[in-house]
């Protein structure tokens, strides 16, 4: 683990074809750039949305959501490679394979350390981050693994004169079907009003009859699960190995943090900020690359602490 | 710890020094490792700032002290100074940046500070070296007399040396006004301010001494190793200090004094046992101390130990 939190991802690898043959089309490059971005901040999304909720909305500093999205991607690659599933049927159970895990860990664990101080939360969570990888390490060894995607979803082909790839379309889609899942939820059902309820003044919402704790457990395993989801999605663009939940906490924490808590449509709206000045950054200045995402996270916290999207909580 | 403990505490060390000829890196390690969750516990223990990116100080030290040692200025002391210099003028200006925020602010803050210093460290390799590590340390003799031994007497005695020194000086101003101030500010920070204390020069001056003093520690572990590499700024650096401190207890000088003995000792233990798993080690036991609480472990030894920082 020796190369720490800074290490970053690789810029996804854009056609090489497209480069040679388009040279001079420097529109369709940059549409291009634009949509790998795109699916690249959808993916973030899904990884961190969990996070938003727990840490934004219920206050627990959760450095430890990047192994759940491990757990999904690891899942996803021994249901397809090993027991070779279809993908697409190995998605939803990365999805449960997380939940599980989460629902577990938050009836066991989490749920000691909701009331205890931000700093014992960062022990816990760093722990735990640490156990993952050593765990993961030992079962499936330190090397990068990938799972096979289908070849239908290996095709590309052009829109307009704009490459895409069928996998990144298929990110795309799923994630946005999931982002309004969400908002839809939290927004117009009974849960959504209950869970806000809860987390805006857990002893009123008690005194109202709401079972806060249940909320509290099922709102965590979802967001768990859709870490493993994203983590299934996103090990062919992202790359997946024991390392994972350390080199991308402080992505999911720039989601978090830039998007604000107030709404979940801010933390989308940071992903995919996120996700297309990286890869833009990764591509046109590859020697600065990393650094353009951590100065600009600095600065949003110092000109606005309460995040891009954010309102300031009166609590 | 009363003041006869103080003086049996450093007798120990000093038996130890004598006695233990042979495990002299070892003690240079503990000491430079003391030295680091020292810097730390003024900063968290007793200004009350969670940083998740200490090891940026650190790193800092290292490096100056190693790349002044590259290019000829090769004095132990000199190397010193440089390098809580820089750690000490970093500091000063990443603590504006800190003095914003909540808790979560200040974690993201700090831990984006030290990932930027990495993505540095590794992209300017013709100054560090990069992923290389910096090598060709010249390091002279200390003091122009004792040169830096292959078995690390001299490098232990510095070591300890220094960290005695540093640990003077904490004691003194955690112990006057200015250090009542910074727990003032720990607990209640608006009632700080309401009693006349300047809460944010405090603050920065805190985090300054906190990061001046890691950059010795960084120095320390480049000039007894003779190598520095890009693991000094990585982020299981600043976790690691921060279990140590944990270990030994958070907001008491000698926390990271007898937490860098504990964690060095079990390392050292654990290592020889099953060397490639020290992480699970090291999260099973960040876990146990937080569930079943620090304070219950270690009441038994110390009875009247502050209280760990409240939020």
């Amino acid at each position: 683990m020796g190369e720490g939190a800074s290490v970053v991802p690789q810029p996804p690898p854009l056609t090489p074809a497209l480069s040679q043959r388009e040279r001079g089309n420097r529109l369709g490059l940059m549409l291009t750039v634009l949509f790998d971005g795109v699916a690249y901040g959808m993916v973030l999304f899904i990884l961190a949305c969990g996070l938003a909720v727990t840490l934004g909305l219920m206050n627990l500093v959760n450095l430890a959501h990047g192994a759940f999205a491990m757990a999904g991607g690891y899942a996803a690659v021994v249901l397809v490679n090993r027991w070779g599933l279809p993908f697409l049927l190995a998605l939803p159970l990365a999805f449960l394979a997380s939940a599980v895990l989460g629902a577990v860990l938050e009836r066991t664990l989490y749920v000691h350390i909701y009331a205890r101080s931000h700093f014992e939360q960062v022990l816990f969570s760093i722990g735990l981050v640490f156990i993952a990888v050593a765990i993961t390490d030992y079962f499936a060894g330190s090397q990068q693994v990938f799972v096979n995607v289908p070849d239908f979803l290996r095709a590309r082909f052009e829109v307009a004169g704009v490459s895409v790839g069928a996998y990144r379309l298929l990110i795309i889609v799923i994630c946005a079907v999931v982002a309004l899942a969400i908002h839809l939820v939290l927004a117009h059902t009974r849960f959504g009003s209950r869970l806000r309820a809860a987390v805006d003044d857990p002893r009123v919402a008690r005194g109202l009859g709401i079972n806060v704790n249940l909320i509290f457990a099922v709102t965590f395993a979802v967001g768990s699960g859709l870490a493993g989801l994203g983590g299934a999605l996103g090990a062919e663009i992202l790359g997946l190995d024991p390392s994972f939940p350390l080199k991308f906490m402080i992505y999911f924490l720039i989601v978090v943090t830039v998007g604000g808590t107030a709404s979940i449509s801010g933390a989308f709206l940071a992903s995919l900020l996120l996700g297309i000045a990286d890869v833009a950054g990764k591509y046109y200045v590859p020697e600065v690359g990393a650094f353009v995402i951590y100065c600009v996270m600095v600065a949003v916290l110092i000109w606005r602490p309460q995040g891009l999207f954010g309102r300031v909580r009166l609590r | 710890m009363r003041r006869w403990g103080e003086w049996v505490f450093w007798v120990v060390v000093a038996a130890a020094y004598f006695l233990l000829p042979s495990r002299s890196m070892l003690i240079a390690e503990i000491a430079t490792t003391a030295l680091f969750a020292l810097s730390l516990d003024l900063v968290l223990g007793y200004a009350g700032i969670l940083s998740l990116g200490h090891a940026a100080f650190f790193g800092l030290g290292a490096y100056a002290a190693g790349i002044a040692a590259k290019n000829g200025y090769g004095d132990p002391l000199l190397g010193l100074a440089l390098a809580a210099a820089v750690a000490a003028a970093v500091g000063a200006v990443t603590s504006l940046l800190v003095l914003r925020g909540s808790d979560l602010t200040r974690l993201m803050v700090t831990l984006g500070v030290a990932s930027i210093l990495y993505e540095l460290a590794n992209r300017l390799s013709w100054l560090t070296g990069g992923a290389d590590g910096l090598q060709d340390m010249d390091v002279g003799p200390v003091l122009g007399r004792f040169d830096f031994d292959l078995g690390g007497r001299v490098a232990a005695a510095y070591c300890l040396i220094v960290l005695f020194l540093a640990f003077l000086f904490v004691r003194l101003l955690v112990r006057s006004p200015f250090g009542w101030s910074l727990r003032a500010i720990r607990g209640n920070a608006l009632r700080a301010s309401a009693i006349g204390v300047p809460v944010n020069r405090r603050l920065i001056a805190a985090y300054t001494v906190g990061a001046g003093l890691a950059g010795i520690a960084g120095a320390l572990l480049a000039q007894s190793t003779q190598f520095v590499s890009l693991d000094v700024l990585a982020f299981h650096r600043s976790a690691d200090i921060l279990l140590v401190l944990v270990i030994g207890g958070v907001g008491w000088l000698y926390g990271g004094l007898v937490g860098a003995v504990v964690f060095k000792l079990m390392q050292d233990l654990l290592s020889q046992l099953t060397p490639q798993y020290w992480e699970l080690w090291i999260g099973l036991l960040l876990i146990a101390i937080v569930l079943v609480g620090r304070e219950r472990i270690t009441a038994l030894f110390r009875p009247h130990a502050a209280p760990a920082p409240a939020e």
